[in-house]
């Protein structure tokens, strides 16, 4: 992998920018059997809570035009199964591993990170304040900024390793909500999760999804995404791992144009299981045409930098 | 092990009402598969899509046939490509067919759920012991498949909601009495509406029965958790992942 693709976010060294988001990837294996994990810049792994949680019922999907909708439910095996099963074929990808803290309370945030604390191969927890599709907890924290910053400085007091918060959508002031977690200490910024939607069956005459309203993803959002990660990055110091609806190289290179010091990919896997390996080919393309490096060019949109 | 592949279109033919069957060359998928397994079909322009899971109709020497229903923008997008024309699949995907080559069977098919039975019957093969199929569609029009079963010397009988062929009715309503020759050792397979697949589940319990289930789905492959059926000992399995095909005992429809 090209030097020109290196960045940084976190105090985590990646070789290129490009992350997979969290609840498109599991915990890597499934990805596993298709392409060499280690090309990626990293994994988020799906929401990971204290105990096991069966997720809601179906259906959990929908595709929308440019996108889809789904209430998983925060589905999966809880923090110890992850750790005994998932965690060590993570560490023998070869690439980044962030994990994704989920929890209904603050002391529930607390405990994952504890747990995930003394664990090897962990570079960072992002912590999903955002979660639109659980009745407690997630985007009940991640709508206000004294409950954000509560959730981000519990975590931040048992963390054995750099945190980043995960932000939704879903607000009035998304920059209120960024300060509020870089005040509680923060390492890093990742947004945007999903926009609350939903879908009718018109058929059936029901919401189409059994738990009514899904997270809305995939390019349709990718404008909004980037507005807010424009308006995030002009109010905090931190860096921003920018995500929602990126499904090209051009898609991925506006995000660090727009002050994005990384990016993820979430639904566009499903769109093509190769997207991210082709959005890290065509940045690297892009940079060795112009002579320029990721981190050369992260937040040169923006009037206040040099470039400019 | 999955994998994704580049097919080539090398036919498409339209068989019944809004249905079309499309036959690809992907020698590596062909060669990997199982009846009862799926794959997720390209259905759009760059990624301009999710993929959509269609199961395998057939497979043999580096061809692979999908039989799909047009309902939707990705399947008609589907049904307007042309031989020579290329598209990604991924697959085989799930876990196919137990496939019981010594024991009877009866296959149930409703609508396209028909498609996945005829991968059953030709890797069951021409067995001594006989092979019932049972299809049912709401119209003659969008019956699929019978004469394929035919050839393969299964014993076909068809049932229409509006009686414009065969009997009338739903397939599950005479099921018993067309199961009556059939004893304890006989294994079911289903695939189709859901409500046919319900019907199936309450068949007498001394018959072995695997259900092939259809759900929306996102990845495929197992990783996003978005095709969901409730597991019978409570919490959610994975259609694709843990499926599509299920023994009865194993979820709650």
């Amino acid at each position: 992998m090209s030097e020109r693709l290196r960045t940084r976010v976190a105090g985590i060294e990646l070789a290129n920018p490009v992350l997979v988001a969290s609840g498109t990837f599991g915990y890597g294996r499934e990805y596993g059997e298709l392409f060499p994990l280690y090309r990626l810049g990293g994994i988020v792994t799906k929401g990971t809570t204290l105990r096991p949680r069966a997720g809601n019922p179906p259906p959990r999907l929908a595709e929308t035009p440019a996108g889809m909708l789904n209430a998983i439910g925060l589905q999966n095996p809880g923090v110890d199964h992850f750790i005994e099963n998932d965690l060590p074929y993570l560490r023998q990808s070869g690439t980044r591993i962030i994990v994704n803290v989920a929890g209904h309370s603050l002391e529930e945030y607390q405990a994952v990170a504890s747990r995930l604390a003394g664990e090897e191969g962990i570079a960072a927890l992002e912590v999903n304040i955002s979660c639109p599709n659980v009745a407690q907890g997630g985007m009940t924290f991640g709508t206000d900024p004294t409950e954000a910053a509560r959730v981000i400085a519990a975590v931040k007091e048992v963390a054995g390793q750099p945190v980043i918060a995960k932000l939704t959508p879903n607000v009035t002031d998304i920059v209120a909500i960024a300060r509020a977690v870089e005040g509680a200490g923060a390492d890093a910024i990742s947004l945007i999760n999903t926009l609350l939607g939903m879908e009718v069956d018109i058929e059936r005459r029901r919401p189409l999804l059994a738990n009514v309203f899904g997270g809305l993803s995939g390019p349709a959002i990718r404008p909004v995404a980037l507005r807010m990660v424009w308006q995030v990055v002009g109010a905090v110091g931190l860096p921003v791992i920018g995500l929602g609806g990126i499904a090209t190289w051009q898609d991925a290179l506006a995000f660090i144009l727009a002050g994005a010091s990384a990016v993820q990919v979430g639904t566009a896997i499903f769109m093509d299981p190769e997207a991210p390996l082709k959005i890290i080919e065509g940045l690297d393309r892009y940079l060795e045409a112009h002579r320029e490096s990721v981190t050369n060019l992260v937040g040169a949109a923006r009037p206040e930098h040099p470039a400019q | 092990m999955p994998m994704l592949e580049t097919a080539t279109v090398v036919g498409q033919t339209r068989v019944a009402r809004d249905t079309y069957r499309m036959e690809l060359a992907a020698a590596g998928i062909a060669a990997a598969s199982c009846p009862g397994q799926f794959v997720m079909v390209q259905a759009g322009h760059e990624g301009a899509r999710l993929r959509r899971p269609l199961s395998l109709h057939r497979f043999d020497a580096g061809r692979v046939e999908l039989l799909y229903r047009v309902v939707g923008s990705g399947t008609r997008w589907l049904a307007g490509l042309a031989p020579g024309e290329q598209l990604e699949l991924l697959g085989p995907l799930g876990r196919g067919f137990p496939l019981h080559p010594d024991r009877p069977a009866v296959l149930v098919g409703g609508g396209i759920g028909g498609a996945p039975l005829v991968a059953l019957a030709e890797a069951r093969g021409r067995a001594e012991v006989p092979t019932l199929v049972l299809l049912g569609a709401r119209q003659a029009a969008e019956l699929v498949a019978v004469d394929r079963f035919r050839d393969l010397g299964c014993r076909v009988e068809v049932a229409t909601d509006d009686g414009s062929a065969g009997r009338h009715g739903l397939v599950t309503q005479w099921l018993p009495e067309a199961m009556a020759d059939f004893g304890e050792e006989a294994v079911i397979y289903g695939c189709g509406p859901q409500g046919m697949l319900r019907a199936l589940m309450t068949l007498d319990p001394r018959f072995t029965v695997y259900l092939s289930l259809e759900e929306r789905m996102a990845c495929g492959v197992g990783a996003c958790l978005g095709c969901a059926v409730a597991a019978a000992d409570g919490g959610y399995l994975r259609v694709c992942r843990d499926g599509p095909v299920f023994a009865r005992e194993e979820v709650r429809l």
